[in-house]
């Protein structure tokens, strides 16, 4: 069928302002990042919040200090865009997890919007609970980690980390894998991991990022 | 130039610019990194004092001498510093001295959840709170100003979320820094009655003149939206507000005391409804009824706790007469394992908690890592009160007759910081008690800070190292013990004799924190499954590094966690740990 030209370039129109709405103008992500004290969460949430910068957004980070550091379940936010006052977002709120241990993972699953993307870490951490036989570590993880996450990457983040030669690689591997779903360039991600880490282990994090993008 | 900065790192940023000549205080989460960041940058003299009050007190006479100066603490070292706040809002300042009080509503990592701003009006001074990192810097450079146009120190009331959330800041250089320059005023700076009285009146006459300055302030901003609804509200709460009510306008008063009545009443006579939307106790709300101004306030707001986004969704909600929503974890998260904070995998306090299961004791325990000595397995302390309380609860309750021995337990920074006197105290008054002081060189809990026992100040200058046996010997102390945490038979051997002593015993435990050294302290063992006989002795020191995930099988050792203390090899009788 033939259109009249005027409605084709109408609904150019219209799809153009419904692409500025949900990308250009009125763009706002946020990430939730989530892990055991003293796993480095801190250092995965800088350097997203650096990528988002480095693109030219406005951007927050909150980190929680102090106690749960050791060895507790911590977490962190990472918001950028426009149009936002406040620096944490709430429960649903979460278009992208980023969870360094399955089970804390899981604890936190219900920030993610419903169509919301996880990337989690498939290193496990016995909780001293466990241990202690005073509660028990899920047996069936993986089925419920696919259960509660549409969109999941479930990633040996320490096997790659360790083929790569460092095991402290590991988070930027796990921010490689999330790296696709926040619509921030390939130049950014360079820049913000060339300003996060020392000079010496710049390639090597680019290499992990990398690795992360592919996994 | 914008950077991404912390409220904690803008503040820094913000006293660097305003020519902060000197700054003192104690770490406290959520206000260490203050201090911390503000020593990276040339010009001021930074400092870790033994305590708040001696940091209160330094930055006061560095103010009274025409400096500006700061004072950094977390909410409950005000308690401790609240002494010479109060007489210096009287005396008052000549350079600006700025006074950051991080409070922790949520309880992140304190033991109360008390708020600031009643002692700004107790101390009647005024009290500026900023909602972001950019506030932070700006808000610093203001304090300064305002405390020296009104010769009083001004309070700076953040909050864990506002300390520890990074926003893009905007930056600017340093003005130039004043030296003390101290001139004889004894009517000003010395308040006996006679010039007292006076500088009482003055307090009063000062704080008028605040409230109608605060009334045209910048600091406290309307963001014109709706009339239906009016909110008034501080710090983050505001900013989340503006997210949470796109069409209610929002008063956000960032000087919020002396209250600014003209503005609030301004603001009200404009909305249909007003709601005092504030995180802590009902101040604002309170003051703003007191204006005969009706408004919801904590009738829907909850009164303990953080104000997060989805609490403030619940006001939101209650406002309009409808259910709170409630954050739920998915179905497969309800019967997930808990993750406690935990003494770490090697911890050198790990051995003297452990050598006290053995005993039936109380254990009176302090503030620091060595709370985590509380949690199972471990599980002993019995009480925790203040800084410095482990020694001084210990000693009354041996004094009031408790007929089982009593163990009490503070860090090494706390020791400086207010063991010391309950130590003293003992033995003057002839308590008996076990005191340990588990010393593992830095205030570790906040992020290995440097106190007076390590030899080293904040600004990295090598300094006399104080004795802590020393100090317990000049002041009485017979029974002094030092012990390797690590070797459990000389633990057990010097907590045996002491207890049969009939005199009290200061036990000191030594090694530095692991987290600290990052340093593999011997082989890293592992369990040899065939002479494993399942006892689960191991498991009761709580290491993190020693993993059962199967209830019937050997336990196993976490390498990657593991730092080879040696503690575990030393519970298995049957050399199965090795």
């Amino acid at each position: 069928m033939l259109m009249d030209c005027n409605l084709l370039c109408f609904m150019y129109v219209k799809r153009f302002f419904r692409v500025c709405s949900t990308h250009g103008f009125k763009m706002l992500k946020n990430v939730m990042l989530c892990g055991v004290g003293g796993q480095g969460i801190l250092f995965a949430a800088k350097i997203i919040a650096a990528a988002a910068e480095l693109s030219g957004y406005d951007v927050t980070t909150n980190e929680l200090h102090g106690m749960a550091q050791r060895g507790g379940s911590v977490t962190a936010q990472v918001r950028f865009g426009d149009g936002f006052h406040s620096p944490l977002f709430r429960e649903g709120e979460a278009d992208v997890l980023c969870a360094l241990e399955p089970v804390e993972g899981l604890r936190c699953a219900h920030w993610l919007k419903a169509d919301g993307k996880a990337a989690v870490s498939a290193q496990r951490l016995i909780p001293v609970t466990v241990s202690t036989g005073r509660a028990t570590y899920p047996a069936d993880l993986d089925e419920r980690l696919v259960r509660s996450f549409k969109t999941l990457k479930y990633i040996d983040c320490c096997a790659i980390a360790l083929k790569l030669g460092d095991l402290r690689l590991a988070n930027t591997v796990m921010v490689g894998a999330l790296s696709g779903w926040l619509g921030l360039p390939e130049s950014s991600w360079q820049a913000a991991v060339e300003r996060s880490v020392k000079t010496g282990l710049v390639e090597n994090n680019m290499a992990a990022l990398k690795a992360g993008q592919e996994a | 130039m914008k950077k991404l900065l912390s409220g904690n790192e803008a503040l820094a940023r913000g006293a660097w610019e305003a020519g902060v000549r000197a700054a003192f205080g104690y770490p406290g989460t959520p206000s260490t990194e203050i201090l911390e960041n503000l020593v990276k940058y040339d010009g001021p003299y930074c400092e870790w004092s033994p305590n708040e009050k001696v940091a209160m007190e330094a930055a006061a006479g560095a103010a009274i001498g025409g400096a500006r100066s700061m004072v950094t603490m977390k909410l409950v070292g005000l308690n401790v510093a609240a002494d010479p706040m109060m007489t210096l809002s009287y005396i008052g300042v000549v350079g600006g001295m700025v006074i950051v009080v991080a409070d922790d509503p949520g309880m992140n990592s304190s033991q109360t959840e008390q708020d600031t701003r009643h002692y700004a009006r107790l101390a009647k001074l005024p009290v500026l709170e900023p909602g972001s990192a950019v506030e932070c810097r700006e808000y610093m450079m203001k304090a300064f100003d305002i405390s020296e146009k009104y010769r009083c120190p001004v309070i700076i009331r953040t909050t864990t979320c506002v300390s520890h959330s990074r926003f893009l800041c905007e930056v600017g250089e340093r003005q130039a820094s004043r030296d003390s320059a101290f001139e004889h005023n004894p009517s000003q700076f010395c308040p006996l009655p006679i010039w007292g009285r006076k500088l009482r009146r003055d307090v009063e006459e000062r704080m008028v003149a605040q409230a109608a300055e605060a009334c045209g302030s910048a600091l406290n901003q309307e963001s014109k939206r709706g009339t239906k609804l009016g909110i008034i509200s501080s710090s983050v709460a505001a900013l989340h507000c503006l997210d949470a009510f796109p069409e209610a306008s929002v008063l956000k008063l960032g000087w919020a005391w002396p209250f600014p009545d003209e503005l609030i009443r301004d603001f009200a006579s404009r909305m249909d409804r007003i709601a005092v939307i504030e995180e802590g106790d009902p101040i604002l709300e309170e003051h703003v009824k007191s204006l005969g101004i009706a408004c919801d306030g904590k009738n829907v707001t909850p009164r303990c706790g953080e104000l997060t986004p989805i609490v403030i969704q619940g006001v939101k909600a209650r406002l309009e007469g409808a259910e709170a929503p409630v954050a739920k974890p998915v179905a497969d998260a309800n019967d997930l394992p808990g993750r406690p904070p935990m003494l770490c995998a090697g911890c050198p306090h790990r051995g003297i908690f452990f050598g006290l299961t053995k005993y039936d004791v109380i254990v009176t325990g302090d503030i620091g890592c060595y709370s985590l000595g509380v949690f199972p397995p471990l599980s002993r302390t019995d009480t925790i009160l203040c800084m410095g309380g482990g020694f001084t609860v210990a000693h009354g309750m041996v004094q009031a007759g408790e007929k089982r021995p009593v163990v009490g337990i503070v860090g090494d920074s706390t020791f400086f910081h207010s063991g010391m006197t309950g130590l003293l105290n003992m033995v003057y008054n002839q308590g008996k008690a076990i005191l340990i002081v588990v010393d593992n060189r830095t205030t570790a809990m906040t992020g290995h800070q440097d106190h007076p026992g390590t030899g080293r100040t904040l600004m990295g200058k090598p300094t006399a190292e104080a004795s802590i046996e020393k100090i317990a010997e000049a002041c009485g102390v017979k029974r002094i013990r030092v012990v390797n945490p690590y070797d459990l038979k000389q633990v057990d051997d010097v907590l045996k004799e002491s207890l049969a002593a009939d005199e009290m015993t200061l036990i000191i435990s030594r090694a530095p924190c692991i987290l600290k050294e990052r340093r593999q302290l011997g082989p890293k063992p592992s369990v040899d499954t065939a002479a494993c006989k399942k006892c689960k002795a191991c498991l009761k020191l709580g290491c993190p590094a020693i993993e059962l995930s199967d209830a019937k099988a050997a336990p196993s050792v976490n390498s990657s966690l593991c730092i080879g203390c040696g503690l575990c090899v030393q519970t298995c009788k049957f050399g199965a740990m090795k």
